[in-house]
């Protein structure tokens, strides 16, 4: 293999992030010592560095694209997107949780190191273009969340939910690492584009490829929550502190979308018609299952995470279509997703007040009384979770849906709505059954489940 | 020759990982582990791979596994209540273990990875230098992957530090203070009269009567 | 059975097998006779230091000495404490002798006196020096002893913690040398006394040494042993020939140490005198005294600590190993690096990498 030193302008967003991150690193060190902690500087830094990061990724963006680091990285307009969002969504995440955070006494400065480095974890994934570095910033990215999920550790709950959370996450990573180990096996090689190359070829042994893939796609089903693969997914959101519930349940998922369509549509697009079919059955499940197991939940945490589990079915259904439209639709689709549980998680931290978590349902009733421009906000986002029309999650499931029934899966396309026109009507009855509209706003834009 | 010795070490490498999961005192499973991987390394030794091998043996058997022989001995785990069941969940378990080896094999077997498909790595000399090689790819062509696992490590540090660490309760010493410490600080000498003893004399005899 | 062996092995191959047999006899025997002379040594040494004369009753002073603690431990019972973990137990002294002898297998005494002359030569002595631990955790642990326990976990946790500095203070070694073949190391440093690696290397060779001693339980860091405090550590219920296999181990260590010293920071087996007008004077001395001697001045530094230095505490053990020897080691890598780069000096100008270049 020939070396050519590396472009080192493509990958100046994670240079810079990883530069700050050191940096951060050593001023909490000796920040910590002084009395009142180091969250606050922390914060502040934090901040400083998603925004300087942030202006440097859109400083490179629409420019010249292309793969450097020996085919490890590549800089396309996917990457250049996703990576502005998460820059974008993180600094939200951390002005949002900052309160929760003083009133529990996790204000401290590992709490932004190890979101900082979590957020290197996420660009290097977004532009991977290599097995091993997709894998690598994958780890990092796990690494920083177990630990941002044990951080209170005091709290047996939350301790529980990391010890979840780590030992699901290492299976799923074991499947991953070996269904990518039997498809170098298979292809002779880890670089996504000769991965690609070699699968379009028609020389490689479909059996043994297909044996990989199926590891491959188990792993992502873990890692993303969808349906067999779903069990931690609401303890751990359940479990952990809100403000941690937030940062795990938003940022990581549009990294994990673009390990899917580094994985699947770029690697192994060649195996699609294999792929769909494991798809379509981790989609259809994960919106059923997931829309019919949140009407049961009094917890609305456990209900946003059900929440999420079917919204990771939309996301999927999008990808297995397998067109640029549907990569396009699954692309939006996540955003859209994460900027509502940026929304619902937030609106769970407002209400939330020291030695008091708001994740019950009934804790929300009244709240149209209290405070109705919150209410309001409230059900403007479960609306648009549910995807009621003038809303953004409206036009998400409708372009994820429209690209299925374009590529000719109307029977799946039909289950998509379906399940959720059938869990509105049973929230319509409950409402009917309520009577009274202010009050039970509340109630009703919590139950919607999506 | 080679095959046979690949044979021995192969033989007590399956022994040794059977039984780090069947034996009940768990300070010898994790020794069965220790020998495990002091197999393995010998495996790699065959496959030319010194390198890596020593490096299994540095790491492993030298820095992770006393590690966790230390923890062992300190929590004395008792593992029976985690095997009660084994034998009533035996049946399922060899099952599925049956399958996924059949499985296994049949995909990952000769006629998929045999020698005639896969050719074999071309021997290399003497004079050959694995580690040189492995150095100069590391340091060029995967660079990359080479940093992230840097910061990966740097992170498990700080993961590590900040759920352990409690500052508050630990007591510690400041060195550099303990040195500075003059003898002023410590003692002091204060003048102070003789005391003299009372008379014995009456008390005594009092007490004597 | 011996035809079945005949036709697995070949005629060359025993052969072979049968003068590698010879070679490691020639290399053990000598060194367990040494490692009975050095506890002589050191008694006779701290004797003087502290103003004593030290053993001088077997034997003319007193030579005979440590061939009488020998047949005296020999005769000695082994005794197995109840309630010990009996296999574990019998095999924890095999374990901690085996890295100790291992090691010396890629040893260079002279320019072709080496055993094994590997490649990977000083990572296999990292690799395999770091198995010593595990005679001793598993002794203390076996014994079931709380001593014994106490004293395992103490030697582990420092054993563990100074391999990293030591494992630095060698990558400066060979970053400077350019090759983890210990006789290209030593042949790298040639052209005298300035040219070897203890001046520009100096804080490493300074931290690889009290490392070494660290590693080897030693005074002043023997709180492993540490007897006001915990009795005699991992080996307190051994008797007899068990508890003289680890005090074998403990010295062959030494001795491994101070050569290792010799080898990597002051020219194995090169004459100090090179390039200077005693050059051809000292010709005719073999390379393998000047190694002995150059050991000698190391592990006469063993017993020196020993009889001058109070015991450390536990947590200033620590304190040394992970807050100053890491810091100093990683740093000065930084600076060999540099100095590598630029062509500094003796050590690192072209002239030395094209001599590297040319091994």
């Amino acid at each position: 293999m020939t070396f050519s030193i590396p472009n080192i302008a493509f990958a100046l967003p994670e240079m810079v992030l990883l530069g700050f991150g050191c940096a951060l690193l050593l001023i909490v060190a000796y920040v910590d010592r002084a009395p009142q902690g180091s969250g606050f500087i922390a914060y502040w830094f934090s901040q400083a560095t998603f925004v300087i990061t942030g202006l440097v990724i859109f400083q490179g963006m629409g420019g010249e694209g292309g793969q450097t680091f020996n085919g490890g990285y590549i800089k396309d307009g996917l990457s250049d997107i996703l990576k502005l969002a998460i820059c974008l969504i993180n600094m939200v995440v951390l002005l949002y949780s900052r309160h929760y955070l003083q009133a529990r006494g996790l204000f401290t400065g590992a709490y932004y190191i190890l979101a900082v480095f979590a957020t290197l974890g996420m660009l290097i994934m977004v532009s991977a273009y290599h097995f091993l570095t997709l894998y690598l910033g994958l780890e990092l990215l796990s690494l920083c969340l177990y630990a941002i999920v044990a951080m209170h550790r005091d709290n047996k709950i939350a301790t529980e939910a990391a010890m979840k959370y780590f030992i699901l996450g290492a299976l799923a990573s074991g499947m991953l690492l070996y269904g990518m180990s039997i498809i170098y096996g298979a292809t002779g090689s880890l670089a996504i584009p000769e991965v690609a190359e070699a699968i379009l070829s028609g020389s490689v042994n479909r059996v043994v490829l297909n044996f990989g893939l199926v590891f491959l796609v188990v792993g992502i089903g873990f890692k993303l929550g969808a349906v067999p693969f779903h069990m931690w997914l609401p303890d751990v959101y359940d479990g952990a502190p809100t403000a941690m519930t937030l940062f795990i349940a938003t940022a990581p998922k549009i990294a994990g979308f673009a390990m899917i369509i580094r994985l699947l549509a770029e690697g192994l697009g060649g195996a699609h018609a294999h792929w769909q079919t494991l798809l379509i059955i981790l989609a259809v499940l994960s919106m059923v299952i997931g829309n019919l197991a949140a009407i049961a939940q009094t917890n609305i945490k456990r209900m946003l995470a059900y929440s999420t589990i079917s919204h990771v079915g939309f996301i999927l259904l999008g990808v297995l279509v397998g067109t640029a439209e549907g990569y396009a639709a699954a692309m939006f689709y996540v955003l859209a997703y994460v900027l509502m549980t940026l929304g619902g998680f937030g609106m769970i931290l407002l209400m939330s007040r020291a030695g008091f978590e708001a994740d019950n349902i009934t804790d929300y009733q009244g709240l149209g009384q209290r405070y109705p421009w919150f209410a309001m906000m409230m059900m403007i986002l479960m609306f648009s979770m549910a995807g009621v029309p003038p809303m953004v999650g409206f036009f998400a499931k409708f372009a994820v849906i429209n690209a299925a029934v374009d590529a000719g899966l109307m029977p799946i396309a039909i289950v998509a709505p379906k399940t959720f026109q059938w869990a509105l009507s049973v929230n319509a009855l409950a409402v009917l059954g309520l009577g009274f509209f202010p009050g039970a706003l509340l109630a009703l834009c919590t139950r919607i489940f999506m | 020759m080679e095959k046979y010795i690949f044979y021995a070490f192969a033989a007590i490498l399956l022994f040794s990982a059977t039984m780090v999961i069947t034996v009940r005192n768990p300070v010898r499973a994790a020794l069965f582990l220790v020998l495990a991987f002091f197999t393995s390394a010998g495996i790699w030794l065959m496959l030319e791979a010194e390198f890596l091998a020593i490096t299994l043996v540095l790491v492993y058997v030298g820095a992770v596994m006393v590690l966790f022989l230390f923890v062992v001995m300190m929590l004395n785990v008792n593992l029976t209540p985690v095997q009660e069941g084994f034998t009533r969940y035996l049946p399922l378990g060899i099952l599925v273990a049956a399958l996924i080896t059949a499985e296994m094999i049949a995909v990952l077997g000769a006629s998929h990875f045999g020698l005639d498909i896969v050719s074999a790595p071309i021997a290399h000399g003497a004079n050959y230098s694995n580690t040189k090689e492995l150095g100069r790819l590391l340091y060029t062509v995967y660079v990359y992957p080479f940093e992230i696992a840097s910061v990966i490590l740097t992170v498990a540090i700080v993961a590590a530090i900040t759920l352990t660490l409690r500052r508050k309760t630990s007591k510690f010493q400041d060195p550099g203070k303990q040195v500075k410490v003059r003898r002023e600080d410590r003692v002091r000498l204060v003048k102070m009269d003789a005391v003299k003893p009372k008379p014995p004399a009456v008390a005594s005899e009092e007490t004597a009567s | 059975m011996i035809d079945l062996l005949m036709s697995i092995v070949d005629w060359v191959t025993a052969q072979t097998v049968l003068y590698t047999m010879i070679k490691i006899v020639a290399i053990i025997a000598p060194l367990l006779l040494t490692v009975a002379y050095v506890t002589y040594a050191e008694r006779k040494v701290i004797g003087y230091i502290q103003v004593r004369i030290g053993p001088n009753r077997v034997g003319p002073f007193g030579l005979l000495q440590p061939i009488a603690d020998g047949l005296k431990l020999m005769l000695k019972e082994v005794i197995l404490p109840a309630k010990s973990n009996m296999y574990l137990f019998v095999i924890a002294p095999v374990l901690a002798i085996a890295p100790a002898l291992a090691a010396w297998a890629v040893m260079p005494f002279d320019a072709t006196l080496t055993l094994a002359n590997i490649d990977a030569g000083l990572l296999y002595i990292l690799a395999i020096t770091s198995m010593g631990v595990y005679g001793i955790i598993i002794a203390g642990w076996a014994s079931n002893s709380k001593y014994a326990l106490l004293g395992a976990l103490r030697s582990a946790a420092q054993v563990v913690s100074y391999e990293i500095a030591m494992g630095f203070a060698l990558v400066g070694v060979l970053v400077a040398a350019g090759s983890l073949n210990m006789g290209d190391i030593v042949l790298a440093q040639q052209g005298g006394f300035w040219h070897w690696y203890w001046l520009p290397l100096l804080p490493l060779f300074v931290v690889y040494f009290i490392s070494g001693v660290a590693e080897t339980n030693r005074a002043p860091f023997d709180m492993a042993e540490g007897e006001s405090e915990i009795v005699a550590g991992f080996h307190v219920e051994y008797s007899g020939m068990a508890f003289a296999v680890f005090f074998l181990a403990e010295y062959a260590d030494m001795i491994l140490i101070s050569m290792l010293a010799a080898v990597l920071f002051c020219g194995g087996w090169l004459s100090p005198f090179e390039g200077t007008f005693l050059a051809d004077f000292f010709a005719w001395v073999p390379g393998i005294i000047w190694l002995f001697m150059k050991t000698s001045f190391f592990l006469f530094l063993y017993l020196w600590f020993r009889a001058t230095f109070p015991r450390y505490r536990y947590d200033q053990v620590m304190r040394l190993g992970w807050k100053i020897f890491i810091p100093v080691t990683l740093v000065w890598l930084v600076v060999v690096s540099t100095a590598q780069v630029m062509d500094v000096g003796i050590w690192f100008n072209e002239q030395a990498d094209a001599l590297r270049a040319a091994l």
